[in-house]
């Protein structure tokens, strides 16, 4: 049988989307995530230094303090769902842009004012 | 086999944390502070400055904990600052002014008014203090119209009046987290306080300290305080629940915030005020805050452009067109300050807005939606502030609205950021930017909106030993007031608690407690929690919708009780943190309770309140311009009376704000911050 023909019974997702994802390549397991999240959305691995489990997802309140806490660059992303997802338009050319379309525009990199890293304050 | 049984089998995972629901931990503290956000912290370094020994319980970390546990980004009510134009008694003054006209209860004249007038500047120097940048320190702003060259404080909204200061307090929970670690304030994380104890057990009695549990372990806690502070947060989703919408529903507040505090101290027999007071929601359908095209709020003056780049007039508040960008931050001729926000503002404090017919505007097909909000035409320095700094420092639109919209190449120099898309009577009005309309059956009292403890001069409930600071108080507010009522509560507390004694614990009501808070676990089956909040919802949307009668709030009362007699007791829980759920539900139930009692004891209609009865259509008649105050009698049963709506201007109190501050506040040596001598 070809893999994709094998299917699953599982249970409806819960959440608005997938709130977040960690890349398991770079998380170090330090749990500082799961500290400070309010609603306990992610818990600890039963092993020691793996990637924290996203077990409560319809609990997450989208404020992305695991994702300014995170020591590790790059590791932990929230996601916006689609519902959350806004559109934009160019001044000049009138070109509309939408959170989330096929090939985005360039990054704007300029840093909030008073960014600092969390380490720093 | 049902769907909640059908996962518990030797697959599941157990929980990662180990589980103790029989263990008992005892602590101890002069103050005791239930929630650990602005008012808590803020209350806790001030007690602590006193000499008490202080302990913060919170049920998340309070590192990030709170609404405000995001961040902040612009600061109210700094009316003491050296530039402002405004006094105490002005900015109290306008609340009341407020009152007559906006349909929000967090008007109103009130002791956390004044005490938040005279404190907001105080405590935002504390802010400074802990570390955070509450000027342009590095000079990013220099010639704007926004900033004071000498103090390079920058001003948001009035820039005249020049009380709303633009902060850059992204990780102002860690400033003050690191502040309380400094001090040796105890910090205890993830328990939950489920009761109130009471001298002797009674209900109206002393408090003297609390009980609950821990959210991962399902510990036990009792903890004896001399004082306690209630100084959670609002309460959220007691109308509209859904985990499937974003933010668990509860998009603007914390989603721990459930009314705990109010809850458990009703239980122990305290006052309370305005609770009938609410306002219609959305709940988790609107976008995320600050995160769509608008002009108002952080937003605040954005040019806007219709879908064909026409320009929508900002109009003052007589409906003359403002010709400059700068005219949209000025106040009237002869006007102290203003707020900005629509009609039905009162005249006397409203502000520029956009033009006061934009709907027939756009029905008439003049203006074409969708709007845009032009940051690429606002001046520079405005672009910058919006956007770079109240945007990148806000609670929560750091990393949901700069990061990802920036990510994705959202250059506010180049592009206009869409407005939600709305119905003409609502494109253009204040909250209705990112939050549309929600139906009649759906309301909050989040935000400022609701109702609360009756406090005296000393942030004092009517039970001795508790007290109160921030939204939990009769109409709570913003962050400002939620940091000056914290200091202020904290003194005040840490006064009483040094002069007295501590008191033994009654055993039967521990008892009683843990048998209440512990039945859902020992239970193998039942219904789920999100079941049993979304019923209690139910029944607030029927009976507690926008449109009350006494028939129907007498039925919603009787569902109620029903619901926590039936079904509350076959609620089950397989973990602490579904444990926790539980007992947000209990707590949402009681509040909803006293939402009704109120709503049946208030006979008459009132805009003040955003509150209408059927039955009595008059709106604000002068004989019920008064609080209605609801307690519970020392049997349980429910007792009303009223309060005169200014009760702190009169026996036994002076008749003048600054007369009872002064004879009050409890500052001494160790919490006055030293006042630099003039130099001239
Ligand atoms: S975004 Fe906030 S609520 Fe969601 S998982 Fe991260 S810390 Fe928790
Ligand atoms: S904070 Fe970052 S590195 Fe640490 S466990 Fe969480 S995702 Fe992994």
């Amino acid at each position: 049988m070809t893999e994709y023909n094998q299917a699953y019974m599982v249970s409806n997702p819960l959440a608005p989307c997938e709130v977040v994802e960690i890349n398991p390549d770079n998380c170090t397991g330090c749990r500082l995530c799961i500290e400070v999240c309010r609603t306990d959305v992610l818990v600890p691995h039963p092993e020691a230094r793996e990637v924290p489990i996203v077990l409560f997802p319809d609990e997450c309140w989208f404020c992305g303090d695991c994702v300014a806490y995170c020591p590790e660059p790059d590791t932990i992303k929230m996601h916006v769902p689609i519902t959350e997802k806004v559109g934009w338009k160019d001044k000049e050319s009138g070109e509309r842009f939408r959170l989330g379309m096929k090939n985005p525009p360039p990054p704007y990199t300029v840093p909030p004012i008073g960014w600092k890293n969390i380490k720093e304050k | 086999m049902s769907i909640f049984e059908a996962p518990l089998n030797e697959h599941t995972p157990p929980w990662p944390y180990k589980v103790d629901y029989d263990k008992v931990n005892e602590l101890t503290a002069d103050v005791l502070i239930i929630g650990g956000g602005t008012a808590g912290c803020h209350a806790a370094i001030s007690a602590r400055k006193k000499g008490a020994d202080v302990l913060v319980i919170d049920k998340a970390n309070v590192l990030t904990s709170g609404s405000g546990g995001s961040g902040v980004d612009h600061w109210h009510n700094a009316c003491t600052n050296p530039v402002s134009g405004i006094t105490p008694e002005d900015q109290v003054d306008t609340f009341q002014e407020c009152r007559k006209g906006i349909a929000t209860s967090e008007y109103g004249s009130r002791a956390s008014h004044y005490i938040t007038a005279m404190e907001s500047w105080e405590a935002l120097q504390d802010v400074e203090e802990w570390g955070i940048d509450i000027r342009d320190v590095n000079d990013d702003f220099v010639g704007a119209d926004f900033r004071d060259e000498e103090t390079k404080l920058m001003f948001a909204y009035d820039y005249d009046s020049k009380t709303v200061v633009r902060v850059q307090g992204a990780y102002i929970k860690k400033a003050m987290h690191d502040e309380m670690d400094r001090l040796g304030v105890k910090i205890k994380n993830r328990i939950m306080i489920t009761s109130m104890l009471t001298e002797g057990g009674k209900i109206g009695g002393r408090v003297i300290g609390a009980a609950g549990f821990h959210l991962r372990t399902g510990e036990f806690y009792v903890i004896k305080a001399k004082a306690t502070i209630v100084c959670t947060g609002t309460t959220t989703r007691l109308w509209v629940f859904s985990t499937e919408l974003v933010g668990a529903n509860s998009i603007h507040d914390d989603p721990n915030g459930v009314g705990d505090g109010n809850a458990i101290a009703y239980n122990a027999g305290a006052e309370f005020g305005q609770m009938e007071a609410g306002g219609r929601t959305v709940g988790g359908f609107r976008y995320f805050g600050y995160g769509t095209g608008n002009a108002h709020n952080t937003w605040f003056a954005c040019t806007i452009l219709d879908a064909n780049g026409k320009e929508v007039p900002w109009v003052d508040r007589d409906g003359n067109e403002i010709k400059d960008v700068a005219g949209r931050y000025k106040t009237a001729p002869g006007q102290k300050m203003f707020y900005h926000g629509p009609p039905p503002h009162p005249y006397e404090t409203q502000g520029p807005t956009l033009t006061h017919d934009l709907a027939e505007r756009i029905e008439s097909g003049e203006f074409v939606l969708p709007f845009y909000a032009d940051l690429p035409g606002m001046p520079e320095l405005e672009r910058k502030a919006i956007f770079g700094l109240m945007v990148g420092n806000e609670g929560k639109t750091r990393h949901g609205v700069y990061e990802p919209y920036t990510n994705a190449g959202y250059d506010p120099n180049k592009h206009m950021m869409q407005a939600n898309v709305l119905p003409p009577e609502e494109a253009g009005v204040h909250k209705p930017w990112w939050n549309g309309q929600g139906p009649p059956q759906w309301r909050e009292t989040a935000f400022g909106g609701g109702g609360g403890l009756a406090y005296d001069w000393d942030c004092r409930s009517s039970l001795e030993g508790l007290y109160v600071a921030g939204n939990q108080m009769l109409g709570g507010g913003n962050h400002s007031q939620s940091a000056s009522t914290g200091r202020y509560a904290g003194r005040r507390s840490a006064d009483y608690a040094l002069g007295v004694d501590h008191v033994d614990v009654k055993k039967s009501q521990l008892n009683d407690e843990r048998e209440r808070v512990y039945a859902p676990v020992k239970r193998k089956a039942g219904i789920g929690w999100k079941e049993f909040q979304a019923g209690l919802c139910r029944v607030m949307q029927d009976y507690c919708s926008t449109y009350k009668a006494e028939e129907t709030l007498k039925i919603g009362l009787e569902w109620l009780e029903s619901i926590k007699e039936s079904e509350g007791q076959e609620v089950f829980a397989r973990n602490p943190h579904e444990l926790a759920r539980i007992m947000e539900a209990f707590s949402r139930l009681t509040v909803g309770q006293m939402i009704m009692e109120a709503s049946r004891a208030r006979k008459a209609s009132s805009k003040a309140c955003d509150f209408e009865r059927i039955d009595f259509p008059e709106v604000d008649p002068p004989e019920w311009d008064k609080y209605v105050i609801i307690k519970r009698g020392v049997n349980g049963e429910v007792e009303i009376s009223d309060k005169p709506y200014d009760y702190w201007l009169k026996e036994p109190y002076a008749s003048n704000y600054r007369e009872n501050y002064d004879s009050h506040n409890g500052l001494d040596e160790n919490t006055t911050r030293p006042k630099l001598e003039a130099a001239e």
